[in-house]
């Protein structure tokens, strides 16, 4: 079998203005994030020869990469739209580096946007969103998201001694980390005593223990490696990447405490030929607090069981041994629904890239774990992304 | 509003008569014994297609909970506990835990099925603390 490693590029990034953007739908809110990464690429869209969206919840379209291929007069000959929440953003990669080393296409535009925010009214959004439970043995019980993932926080509170100051440190690096991102939605810095004190929607969980609901568009262009040095920017390599998928319902996972992001993550530092401890920084879904100690855990950066105090040390702020979510994650940058951890990926862009401002640049950064799950820590993959191929 | 109510479908009609007669049930495989929820048209253990019902002791314990303080719709008047149940029998499932404001609730505490009526046609099962 041949591998994936170092085969493709990303060589286009760009995120639209996020947080609360209500004089714009979704479906152009996608196509703005598709120019700019165009732009960003140096490249003109009868370049594209393939297209990847996920489907808007605003504004739901059933063939939905047809339709932004209509809108932006493109005729790509490799074109899909996915929607099964955040881990598809990654899942989504692993297809359009699969499809540029068959040569399906050559050079690919992934584009997601949605308007969680200004498109959807609170109780819309609220059992859209729930409705991933299992409609007969699970939604009738009212489950809204956050609850779902209380049952994960609260199952590793009860089996590793996991406080509430532990989820919040995470929610509190993120937040210092979106204070200096000034695309980022929420920016005033917080406590942990914030954070604690925050309102309770579902025990472990407080307010500011849950991501954003938010509107906001991002797109990357992905190419071969080969073809990448010809374009205007430094490529960003996809040097490892690995898929887990374990349930879809929670009442079915075969753990509630150790997710499927240890399939994925072992799969994606073998291919890489790295480990953990080779990342410079990472980028971990933190659509709640719990998740991302879960995935410290899972991804190989500290022990099972010790992702809290691995979190309250410090070693995920930026200056700390493994930065995570430098742009500020779900949490504080901005959470529109299934495209939001493609702000993830754009970051670790600017962050390869050496482009983003000095006081938030991790410094010497060369390789990354960039890691999404969708559902309720249901189906996971895992990104390794260097800027240097060896 | 009302309450989010399970849409029966043939494979789960059984588990939903059950309700109504106050016992809970899950599926069996009757080729190797597997104990199943939610109920299929298979035995994931051993991919057999004959299945059937068994009662079981509706006695369980907390494998994890929330107390859910801002509720889904208007209907679910929070503050109100989903769980996740293991039976005695084996199968997990999610269910509420109805006589408890979530005060003391621990993982692995024991609780015991109740049913509410929530329509005409369903009883829904919960849980409350043995």
């Amino acid at each position: 079998m041949t591998t994936l490693r170092g085969k493709v590029a990303i060589v286009g990034a760009a995120d639209t203005e996020v947080g609360i953007v209500p004089n714009i739908g979704a479906t152009d809110l996608c196509v703005r994030a598709a120019l700019s990464a165009m732009r960003d690429a140096g490249i003109n869209k009868d370049q594209i020869d393939g297209l990847i969206t996920c489907d808007s919840m605003a504004e739901p379209i059933m063939y939905h990469a047809e339709a932004i291929a209509e809108y932006l007069q493109i005729f790509p000959r490799y074109c899909m739209s996915v929607g099964t929440g955040g881990g598809t953003t990654f899942s989504i990669m692993h297809h359009a580096a699969s499809a540029i080393a068959t040569g399906m296409a050559d050079t690919i535009l992934i584009a997601m946007a949605d308007s969680l925010r200004s498109g959807l009214t609170r109780e819309q959004a609220m059992l859209m969103q729930s409705s991933t439970g299992h409609p007969q043995f699970e939604q009738p019980y009212g489950p809204t998201v956050p609850a779902y993932y209380a049952l994960i926080g609260q199952a590793h509170a009860a089996k590793y001694g996991t406080t509430a100051e532990h989820l919040a440190s995470v929610a509190v690096a993120c937040r210092k980390h979106a204070a200096l991102n000034p695309t980022a939605q929420m920016r005033e810095p917080i406590t942990v005593e914030d954070v604690i004190t925050s309102r309770m929607i579902a025990n472990p969980l407080h307010l500011l223990d849950c991501s954003l609901v938010s509107d906001g568009g991002s797109a990357v262009i992905l190419t071969s490696a080969e073809r990448a040095k010809d374009f205007a920017q430094r490529p960003v390599y996809m040097l490892g990447v690995g898929e887990g998928h374990g349930h879809e319902h929670i009442s079915q996972a075969q753990s509630l405490t150790t997710s499927a992001a240890v399939e994925s993550g072992q799969r994606a530092y073998q291919m890489a030929g790295l480990t953990a401890a080779d990342m410079d920084f990472a980028q971990l879904y933190d659509c709640f607090t719990p998740t991302v100690i879960v995935e410290l855990e899972d991804l190989g950066f500290c022990a099972k069981g010790e992702g809290g105090p691995f979190a309250a040390s410090g070693a995920i702020e930026l200056g700390g041994s493994l930065p995570i979510n430098t742009h500020g994650g779900m949490l504080s940058h901005c959470h529109p629904g299934n495209p939001g951890s493609m702000f993830a990926l754009t970051e670790s862009v600017f962050q390869l890239r050496g482009s983003v401002a000095p006081e938030r640049q991790v410094k010497g950064a060369e390789v990354a774990m960039v890691h999404a799950q969708g559902g309720i820590m249901s189906s996971h993959t895992s990104l390794i992304l260097g800027n240097e191929v060896n | 509003m009302e309450k989010i109510l399970p849409p029966i479908n043939a494979i789960s009609q059984p588990y939903w008569d059950g309700c109504q007669q106050g016992v809970l049930r899950v599926q069996r495989c009757i080729t190797c014994g597997h104990l199943q929820l939610y109920p299929r048209i298979f035995c994931t253990q051993c991919a057999g297609e004959d299945l059937d019902w068994i009662d079981v002791s509706g006695k369980g314990t907390i494998a994890s909970y929330t107390v859910v303080t801002r509720g889904i719709s208007k209907a679910y008047s929070a503050p109100y506990v989903v769980s996740l149940i293991d039976l005695d029998e084996g199968p997990r499932m999610m269910s509420s835990i109805v006589d408890s404001d979530g005060t003391g609730l621990e993982v692995g505490m024991s609780v015991e099925v109740a049913f509410e009526p929530w329509s005409e046609t369903i009883m829904m099962p919960v849980f409350k603390l043995l």
